[in-house]
């Protein structure tokens, strides 16, 4: 069951401090810490469980760290900061489409139509696949007042969208951009947490609906009804836990080549500015699989407090670590044929972007190669400048290959969409 | 608070009198700080002091009262006819008025006390920095007034007042009631 791969991982973790793993030359460079202060004492008053903060040291380094929220409203097309982004040699980025405040999730419908889902503003949006005389794409917000509509999936003609603890499905949704309607209720089985409450949503290969519900807190024993991912049939029927022990993933996507499901997770907060790392995990065996949350992190790092009487032996390990608190969020198969050769199959990751730790790290796309073994090989900068002197001027959410071939990338920060395509 | 209220209706009636657009904000603003406080400092039981509060914080309060994602109702029907820009320039306005000062005696000193132990259990310093002015989007709750800031922490624990970003309402749902009568007593007599 332990490949070479969590061999490399506890190697990893014995390398702490000395530099990272030889597979992440991205990750190794920017995670460097730049000589941080030491931690200060943990703190002697006890904090409830299940607080958000629950975990923080007290200090002056811990206390100046916060989450992030975005701005409600989107960023002016011109003032957009696409002079900041590099991408290798060969490709181009521009603005695909913009004033779509808080814009997350997407997903393309056969009409070339973009849905994009938000978390803190309760809209949803259609992107119209022809620009306007002036190369403007119109933007239409299907519906606003939502409660937390991150998740987009279609399907069928229809466009599902996952609120916070409701499934809607929207039929015919091309024919009614500006009359949807109430739609009909897929699920509204789910838990009500604000914390990681928010969802990412996407049809398999086998036509069913997948469903994650993150654990209701940083770090706490979830309830059975959490740390998970479920699927279930298109009617909301049937549902079943597929993969335990995920905290929070906010992006799946399935192998092309096996038909396995990927998915990144988001690891814990507080326990060190430099562990645990994101993962990016395969699900092999759905419904047999405990991804570690909340006794095992990063595949190799037992809980300060909830992995005691544990040993990360009894859970499947990561495929790989894609930075501490990176905030890994969309990914996506690149199946299609607009990049060069090199770049088909591979898996494309949005790094949101640090917030608990001081020299941030993420605000990025990333590439994670896969080997002739289908392992993953390297994982490596591919679109990069959302992150300046460790402050954000854009925050990536999601990664989406379209039917040109070339890939979007949305910016909750920004509320705007980029293209990222071969250079002709 | 009867009176109160009045009031607000009566600015809100004034500002949609003038039409969105129709005068800048330096024009609008008078409206909003009949409640609000001239000063900076609001002498209007339930209306917050805006004085000093982070721009960032205002627009997403100003949005969610727009997009009807926060309820309170005078605000509500004050903020529909707003452009993003108007919310930008009020927020802009307001983050420069004079930092509210504190309306309440200071705590004496078992309320300190437990108040202080309520701030480091919760751990409110971290995000709302260690004199609770503020960061970004994360107001200044300092000299807050009092009734405002216990019901805007019972808001977010029973959800009541869903936050623009869920931190509030996981952060809150631990808080007991005499806590958040401590907190809300020593913070708006700092």
């Amino acid at each position: 069951m332990r490949s070479s791969l969590s061999v490399g991982l506890a190697a990893l973790v014995a390398s702490l401090g000395a530099g990272m793993l030889a597979p992440l030359p991205l990750l190794a460079q920017e995670a460097a810490p730049k000589a941080a202060a030491p931690a200060a004492a943990p703190a002697a008053a006890p904090v409830d469980k299940g607080s958000a903060l629950y975990g923080r040291p007290e200090g002056a380094g811990a206390s100046k760290l916060a989450p992030i929220s975005g701005p409600p409203l989107a960023t002016a097309a011109a003032k957009l900061p696409l002079d900041k982004f590099k991408v290798p040699e060969g490709f181009k980025v521009e603005v695909y489409a913009s004033g779509l405040a808080n814009a997350r999730s997407m997903v393309q419908a056969p009409d070339g139509t973009v849905f994009v889902g938000t978390r803190t503003v309760g809209k949803v949006y259609a992107v119209l696949p022809q620009p306007d005389a002036e190369g403007k794409r119109v933007v239409k917000t299907l519906f606003s007042g939502m409660h937390r509509p991150n998740g987009v999936a279609v399907h069928d003609g229809a466009l599902y969208v996952a609120e916070l603890s409701r499934i809607t499905r929207y039929d015919d949704i091309a024919g009614h951009l500006d009359d949807p309607g109430k739609g009909t209720l897929v699920t509204d089985d789910l838990p009500k947490d604000e914390a990681h409450g928010w969802k990412f949503i996407a049809i398999g290969p086998d036509n069913k609906l997948y469903v994650p519900v993150g654990a209701p807190g940083n770090i706490n024993m979830p309830p059975e009804t959490h740390a998970q991912i479920r699927r279930m049939d298109l009617d909301g029927k049937n549902a079943e836990v597929i993969a335990r022990g995920v905290r929070n993933t906010v992006g799946f996507d399935w192998n092309p080549a096996t038909g396995q499901l990927w998915f990144t997770d988001n690891g814990r907060d507080w326990v060190s500015e430099d562990i645990p790392n994101d993962e990016l995990n395969v699900l092999t065996e759905p419904g047999r699989q405990h991804f570690g949350f909340p006794f095992c992190h990063q595949g190799s790092f037992t809980d300060p407090e909830y992995g005691w009487g544990h040993s990360c032996q009894e859970f499947t390990p990561p495929a790989a670590l894609l930075g501490p608190h990176s905030a890994s969020l969309g990914m996506r198969f690149n199946t299609g044929g607009g990049f060069p050769e090199g770049y088909r199959n591979q898996i494309f990751i949005a790094r949101h972007g640090s917030w608990n730790r001081t020299q941030k790290i993420g605000g990025d796309v990333v590439v994670a190669r896969l080997g002739a073994d289908g392992k993953v090989s390297a994982v490596e900068p591919f679109l990069t400048g959302f992150l300046q002197d460790n402050k954000y001027v854009g925050r990536p959410v999601d990664v989406l290959f379209i039917k040109d071939g070339s890939m979007l990338v949305s910016d909750d920060y920004n509320g705007a969409i980029y293209r990222v395509s071969a250079a002709q | 608070m009867r009176r109160g209220l009045a009031g607000l209706m009566g600015a809100a009636a004034l500002l949609l009198a003038g039409g969105a657009g129709a005068e800048t904000v330096a024009e609008r603003l008078p409206a909003c700080l009949g409640c609000h406080g001239e000063s900076g400092t609001s002498a209007t039981e339930g209306v917050p002091s805006l004085g000093g509060q982070r721009a960032d914080y205002v627009v997403t309060q100003l949005f969610q009262f727009r997009e009807g994602q926060r309820t309170a109702p005078p605000m509500n029907e004050m903020a529909k006819g707003l452009s993003d820009d108007d919310l930008r320039a009020f927020a802009d306005a307001i983050a420069a008025l004079p930092p509210a000062k504190a309306a309440g005696p200071a705590a004496d000193a078992a309320l300190a006390e437990r108040a202080k132990a309520a701030l480091a259990k919760h751990q409110c310093t971290s995000c709302h920095g260690p004199d609770l002015t503020g960061q970004d989007a994360i107001p200044r709750i300092r000299a807050q007034r009092r009734e405002y800031l216990a019901a805007a922490l019972a808001g977010y624990r029973s959800n009541a007042r869903p936050g623009y970003d869920a931190a509030m309402n996981e952060a809150a749902q631990d808080l007991k009631d005499d806590e958040i009568a401590d907190l809300a007593a020593y913070i708006s007599g700092l």
